[in-house]
């Protein structure tokens, strides 16, 4: 029996007595990316692996905010004109030199890639034409003033001409089209599995530590800390809020964290006009006529229920910022009087009295269960928060496939959602979630409680047609003054993304929640 | 012979289209795919044009129609996630699921029925009784939890298994395996081990069942009487009499493994067909759902067939023509 143990323990030892490559880096992410190639789809996940491979000309920093990439400056010449200096010397992984017939072939294939479900089309439109006047330089036209654009470049990934007509799909997860000007090559890509990642000996800028990255994808989040835990993943993303704690208490692992752009709100039905909101009843369940979200007082009153240092603090257990507007400190149009709103229940109940529900009344807020970080303790937690002002809060968690249809057909009266600003700064919400919903303008298009106000509409268009970035702010920061007064919609906290490493490593937590090997350091 | 395999076919195809309008159906009533899978970036422009391309602007009935015209080419339709061909992105994933449940049989009848025919032996024993004790934990513990122990206790405690993934792979027949490497069959001993556990279980129940009912028999008696040697008794006579309803069941099991790996392939993060389908029900990716329904379905028609094929082999008084 003696023999039989120790001969079970010499086998594993000898297993786990592996060779550990001092510079290769095993990632563990928690989506698996759909598709290798850099236009198919705006998901964050695909993002996240092609930065590794491709690169674009405005590069953002771990803050969102623009920095060079494969053009070292952009200025606007006139209004319509907008003039990008690229780099020189830079060189693809075939070798091919980059020049600006590459970016006018990027623009020109990014609208037809086929069959995609989220094109990138939605950064390129703005360019009606592409003029290049010498090789490093290229002189984009946009339709009337677009002050967004080089915010928009910087998620278009360049590739280059030599791909041919019509690059496939297919022949970027062969690998067969995987040539970027990124640090990385893709040795290798398993659909749903891993990609294998190899150091491009010619890269121009500063040279990452690790020579071979593996990117695994595991969406389970135990089985991921799991890998951290054993030391078969050297870096994992988004570490539960739950396992962050026991961790944080750990000396062989190192967590990071940041803030995100990824914004969470409650949003309030106004789709009906004056008429009563499905599910609002009065405080003994009779029918209403009209719709109490319409009263601003209403509003308010249900944002001052809710506790978010509480939220932040038990819910989120720290993961979280609470928050009064759309972004973090830092970032492009972040107003610094907009506070997040108190925590004040009797002014909340003095407010429901003055607009006429000294009894309140009967609501059912809506959410997801498998969406956002906690977004089902989120809406439990409001729940109890509201019902203590005398606001009877029904919750309905559900799956998010169910729940984002539902949405869409304006079916819920209080609803949490979040929303990630892509663009980093804040002309992207107003436009996206309080813009009144216009189809021919392209805004508004997931405002999906229909609110709409002149003021607010005329404020972001104005800001849109401002050319001057720090103009542009002002009009900005006035417009979302406006929105947070009127409660446009409840904000509730920003979200901290945490990354997981083993001791001895270090990653500046990213705003946009992209993994980057090139940015994972062993420590000083 | 070939008229019950004819009505064996015909059976089938009317039950795979049963099938593929259920799941059309089913999705609908889900939600609208278009809703997950659109970018929220997308403008209403972009989304009109999206929904257009994707055929999701038609009336159901003629969805499903084009989905029939497609089937008769032998095309069952692109994903709309990964803009692939169904049956290829399940053409991917099936070598690794097929592995893992090949393995996860055989580990059920290499362990199952020795210690079943153990405790069948000597029921009244410790060690019997404890591992007839033992299987009540094989199939009563949920697996995502034994899985996870697994890892707690293998790679992390231990640190001997590697805990996540499918390891190095070898291609053999122009596809990669696992079980050709040192490396891929460390990674592939959890997850065929948390498999198999139930299995194991049944399995062990079900020997050790047979072997208690048949050992007082009058052949089993006879068999002695005539000096046999006990060996001769257990592992041929008494064997061949338990092994029907064992090999029902493991033929079913199989079935399931490979069906319902899901948990164990997401706890482990194999990339396996099990995971495909539980991402693409999470975005309602209509195509790969039908297409690997619909490679179930079949799959499941054919291991029943070839266990009914087993039945003659095995008891030669079985004749096909009377399984109706």
């Amino acid at each position: 029996m003696r023999g039989w143990q120790a001969a079970v323990a010499g086998l594993g030892f000898s297993l786990a007595a592996l060779p550990v490559h001092a510079q290769s880096l095993t990632m563990g992410l928690s989506a698996a990316p759909t598709s290798a190639d850099p236009h198919y789809h705006t998901f964050t996940p695909n993002n996240s692996l092609v930065a590794h491979v491709f690169e674009t000309l405005v590069d953002t920093d771990a803050h969102a905010r623009l920095i060079p990439g494969l053009a070292e400056s952009w200025k606007l010449i006139d209004d319509e004109t907008w003039e990008f200096k690229l780099r020189k010397g830079v060189k693809f992984q075939n070798g091919d030199a980059f020049t600006g017939e590459d970016v006018a072939y990027t623009l020109d294939r990014v609208p037809r890639v086929l069959n995609s479900p989220g094109s990138f089309s939605v950064y390129t439109k703005a360019v009606v034409g592409v003029e290049i006047v010498d090789p490093t330089t290229v002189r984009l036209k946009t339709r009337g003033i677009y002050p967004l654009l080089s915010n928009d470049l910087a998620q278009v990934f360049i590739i280059p001409k030599s791909l041919g007509p019509n690059p496939a799909t297919e022949d970027f997860n062969s690998g067969k089209n995987a040539v970027g000007t990124g640090p990385y090559r893709m040795t290798a890509y398993r659909p749903g599995d891993r990609a294998e990642l190899a150091l491009y000996d010619g890269y121009w800028g500063t040279k990452p530590h690790w020579k071979n990255v593996t990117v695994r994808m595991v969406p389970n989040d135990a089985a991921r800390t799991a890998g951290l835990l054993s030391g078969d993943l050297d870096f994992i993303e988004f570490v539960p809020t739950a396992d962050a704690t026991k961790l944080r208490g750990n000396k062989a692992v190192h967590l990071e964290e940041g803030d995100s752009l990824r914004f969470v709100y409650l949003m309030l039905d106004r789709s009906r006009g004056a008429g009563p909101t499905p599910f609002i009843t009065g405080p003994n369940g009779e029918t209403l006529t009209t719709n109490p979200l319409n009263d601003q007082r209403v509003r308010l009153a249900l944002s001052l229920a809710i506790n978010r240092p509480a939220l932040v603090e038990r819910v989120m257990e720290g993961a979280a910022r609470a928050t009064g507007q759309f972004l973090a400190p830092g970032s492009v149009g972040y107003t610094p009087d907009l506070p997040p709103p108190p925590y004040d229940p009797a002014k909340a109940k003095a407010l429901l009295a003055e607009a006429g529900f000294p009894n309140g009344f009967r609501i059912t807020l809506h959410g997801p269960n498998d969406r956002y970080v906690n977004d089902a303790k989120i809406v439990q937690a409001i729940g109890q928060m509201w019902s203590r002002i005398g606001v009877q809060t029904n919750v309905d968690a559900m799956t998010w496939t169910t729940f984002v249809s539902r949405a869409n057909k304006q079916e819920f009266s209080a609803y949490l959602l979040a929303w990630g600003i892509s663009s980093g700064e804040a002309s992207n919400p107003l436009r996206s979630l309080v813009h009144t919903y216009d189809p021919k303008l392209g805004w508004g298009a997931v405002n999906r409680a229909r609110y709409s106000n002149p003021e607010v509409d005329a404020l972001v268009a104005k800001a849109m047609a401002t050319a001057d970035d720090g103009k542009r702010e002002q009009v900005l920061i006035e417009a979302q003054r406006k929105v947070f007064a009127d409660v446009a919609l409840i904000p509730l906290h920003i979200q901290k993304n945490i990354w997981g490493m083993r001791a001895g490593l270090t990653y500046e937590p990213r705003a946009d929640e992209e993994s980057l090997a090139m940015f994972v350091k062993p420590a000083k | 012979m070939i008229a019950w395999l004819l009505r064996r076919l015909v059976q089938a195809a009317f039950v795979v289209l049963a099938m593929t309008v259920i799941v059309f159906i089913g999705v609908n009533v889900i939600g609208n795919p278009v809703d997950i899978l659109i970018s929220p970036e997308a403008d209403q422009a972009e989304r009109l044009r999206i929904i257009a391309n994707l055929g999701l602007d038609q009336p159901l009935w003629r969805q499903y129609l084009h989905f029939l015209v497609g089937l008769l080419h032998g095309d069952l339709g692109r994903s709309f996630v990964f803009n692939e061909p169904a049956l290829r992105l399940i053409g991917q994933r099936m070598p690794a699921t097929m592995e893992l449940a090949v393995t996860a049989v055989l580990l059920s009848i290499v362990i199952g029925i020795p210690l079943g025919l153990y405790a069948g032996l000597y029921p009244d024993g410790a060690a019997g009784r404890s591992i007839m004790a033992g299987s009540i934990l094989g199939f009563s513990l949920p697996s995502f939890w034994v899985g996870l122990m697994l890892i707690m206790v293998f790679a992390v405690q231990l640190g001997w298994l590697p805990s996540t993934g499918r390891g190095a792979t070898r291609e053999l027949f122009g596809v990669q395996w696992s079980f050709l490497t040192i490396d891929g069959l460390r990674h592939m001993a959890m997850p065929a081990l948390n498999l198999a556990l139930g299995n194991i279980a049944l399995v062990l129940r079900l020997t050790r069942a047979g072997v208690r009912e048949n050992l007082p028999m009058d052949y089993v008696k006879f068999a002695r009487a005539k000096g046999l040697s006990p060996a001769r008794v257990v592992f041929v006579h008494v064997m061949k009499n338990i092994l029907i309803p064992i090999v029902t069941v493991i033929g079913l099991e199989f079935g399931s493994v490979i069906a319902f790996a899901v948990v164990t392939e997401s706890v482990f993060a194999w990339p396996g067909m099990g995971k495909l389908i539980i991402d693409s029900i999470n975005v309602l990716d209509r195509p790969v759902i039908v297409a690997y329904l619909m490679v179930i379905v079949l799959l499941f028609i054919a291991i029943n067939l070839i266990v009914d094929l087993l039945y003659t082999v095995l008891d030669p008084r079985v004749r096909l023509e009377s399984q109706e």
